[in-house]
């Protein structure tokens, strides 16, 4: 560890002396010295388990899971076009979804915050809904959806509405109401006071319900394209274990995760950028 | 430069919170000429703060008339802009940005806008800090920034609820002396609430002592004082303290069992408005 750590132990010198860059560098370094290590424990565990399916004739078979064999499969799957074809198939789903929810979520979210009436009234029926599980809905969604991919979009909209809608409401609650008066009382509009006080005021409350609605959509993507549709990253993974095809099945799974992973990390970026609040560096 | 300010008519006013609460106050009349500095002193919860958001045109009076010159007031505008008792800037907007914002929602175009932006920020001596986050500066500049807010938009009439009771003894002294000098070289009317008697007789040219449940402007004080006040100045230190003793006769006044109050206070505002 000691070894591991000497650029970061000189930076914590270099911080000494007082400098801030110094120490927000040292921070950076370290900060990517365990998001590297972490990555780096995962890969061995994951080699590790393949070599132990590899070395037992029981489990030779399922070999195609290991490290080495997945990677191995990604320029195939490149070269065929079935990967970016999923990922797009995936990506229109997840966009279209999102984006209603978002579109939906966020006026109601400020009405909730703004109206005790409306948040009395309305907070049974959402707390309820909410509490249904996203793909409970499957069925019923077919059913009034000619197409498999408008159903799929029903359903990551359904899902990822209430943490926009909550947290926006949430963040609404928390403002200062004292900015409004002073808004109204320096003559803002109804419209003013919607695009330059509400929507910077509760921007990084937003980008957290977003950034939330955008995991709870994610997963339920995957095992909504388990069903019905002939595209996408779930009907992939499917595809491949009815091929055992198993390379390609753990390559479809690690893109999921990387997919996922550079969404969120998107989303915490923009939170970052949006926030005026101190001290959530 | 043009004077700015406006004759002010408030008759009959009342409010009160809820519909079966007791009125705040009721039946209140002031009267204040172009261009003065008017104090309301009174003692906590006696309906000052309420008063001000009425006329600022925030609250809906539930009974009166409020007129600026000949003009009925029924709404907010930037022409008569409150300055709270906290500073209450936008922490996502830079100095520049908040002191702005007003002009901004008047739909002024970028470059006029800065040029007073500027003018403002000199006025309160943050010119340095334009491009400053407002939550990087104290609490005296904070308030020198909402401040310059307010001032920004050249209003008529700026209200005042204890807007430096937050701040240390050195810069309150300073921007007592600053916002009525700046109110006084631009012309425009200053309605200040304060609990602080020292406040009242450093701003004011009078002072209304408002008291009793519901509220009432039971007493009226001319401040005849010349400028520049300084504290220590003996005619200001009399003045002080003979506004100090009318206060504690009117508060008596109005501490007074029920009907005595309603009696004493009727007399005394029906005086005032006389005398106005
Ligand atoms: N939002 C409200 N709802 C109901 N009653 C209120 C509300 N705000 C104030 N009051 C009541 O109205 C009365 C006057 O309040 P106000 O804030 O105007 O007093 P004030 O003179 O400004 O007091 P202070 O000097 O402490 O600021 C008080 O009795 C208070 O309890
Ligand atoms: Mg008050």
């Amino acid at each position: 560890m000691s070894n591991d750590a000497a650029p970061g132990a000189a930076a914590a010198a270099a911080g000494l002396t007082g400098t801030r860059t110094s120490r927000a560098a040292e921070a950076a370094g370290r900060g990517f010295f365990n998001f590297s290590l972490g990555l780096l424990i995962l890969a061995v565990l994951w080699w590790l388990g393949g070599y132990l399916i590899a070395r037992n004739p029981e489990t030779q078979s399922f070999s195609g899971f290991g490290l080495v064999q997945t990677l191995q499969s990604f320029p195939e799957l490149w070269n065929q076009g079935k990967l970016q074809k999923a990922i797009a198939a995936s990506m229109y789903r997840l966009g279209g979804g999102l984006g209603i929810a978002i579109a939906i979520g966020i006026p109601i979210g400020i009405i909730m915050g703004r109206s005790k009436r409306f948040r009395d009234l309305s907070n049974s029926a959402f707390q309820f809904l909410r509490m249904i599980s996203p793909l409970s809905w499957m069925p019923i969604a077919v059913f009034v959806f000619a197409a498999w991919d408008d159903s799929i979009i029903f359903l990551i909209a359904i899902a990822s509405v209430w943490p926009v809608m909550f947290s926006t409401a949430a963040g609404l609650a928390k403002v200062d109401p004292a900015w409004f008066k002073v808004a109204r009382n320096l003559g803002a509009t109804p419209v003013q006071m919607l695009t330059q006080i509400i929507l910077p005021a509760i921007s990084f409350d937003i980008f957290t319900g977003i950034r939330l609605a955008l995991g709870v959509a994610w997963v339920v993507l995957v095992p909504a394209e388990l069903l019905g549709v002939t595209s996408g990253l779930g009907y992939a993974i499917k595809d491949a274990r009815e091929t055992l095809s198993y390379d390609h099945l753990t390559a479809m799974v690690l893109t999921i995760g990387i997919i996922g992973y550079t969404l969120d990390t998107l989303c915490a970026l923009l939170i970052k950028r949006f926030s005026w609040h101190r001290g959530d560096a | 430069m043009s004077i700015r300010g406006v004759n002010i008519s408030i008759k009959g006013l009342g409010y009160r919170y809820s519909s079966r609460g007791n009125p705040t106050f009721s039946n209140l009349m002031l009267e204040s000429p172009r261009g003065e500095a008017l104090a309301i002193i009174g003692r906590s919860g006696c309906g000052k703060s309420t008063l001000l958001h009425i006329i600022a045109g925030l609250n809906r009076p539930t009974e009166g008339t409020m007129h600026f010159d000949d003009k009925k007031i029924e709404g907010p505008s930037s022409r008569w802009v409150m300055m709270f008792q906290a500073p209450h800037l936008f922490p996502w907007m830079k100095v520049s940005q908040n002191v702005g914002v007003g002009l901004g929602f008047a739909g002024w175009p970028e470059k006029e806008k800065a040029e007073r932006v500027a003018e403002a920020l000199k006025l309160v001596e943050l010119s340095d800090y334009a491009d400053t986050n407002v939550q990087d500066l104290s609490g005296g500049q904070q308030q020198r920034v909402a401040l310059a807010r307010s001032l920004v938009m050249e209003p008529e009439l700026l209200l005042l609820d204890e807007p430096f009771s937050a701040l240390d003894a050195f810069t309150r002294a300073s921007l007592q002396r600053d916002v009525r000098s700046i109110a006084k070289r631009l012309g425009f009317n200053l309605i200040i609430v304060t609990h602080d008697i020292d406040e009242a007789v450093l701003m004011a040219d009078r002072a209304l002592i408002m008291a009793g449940a519901p509220g009432k402007i039971v007493h009226e004080f001319a401040v005849n004082l010349t400028d520049p006040r300084q504290r220590q100045d003996p005619a200001v230190q009399s003045m002080r303290a003979r506004l100090m003793d009318a206060f504690h006769t009117a508060a008596q006044v109005a501490g007074a069992p029920a009907e005595e109050v309603a009696e004493e206070a009727g007399a005394e505002s029906s005086s005032v408005s006389q005398h106005a």
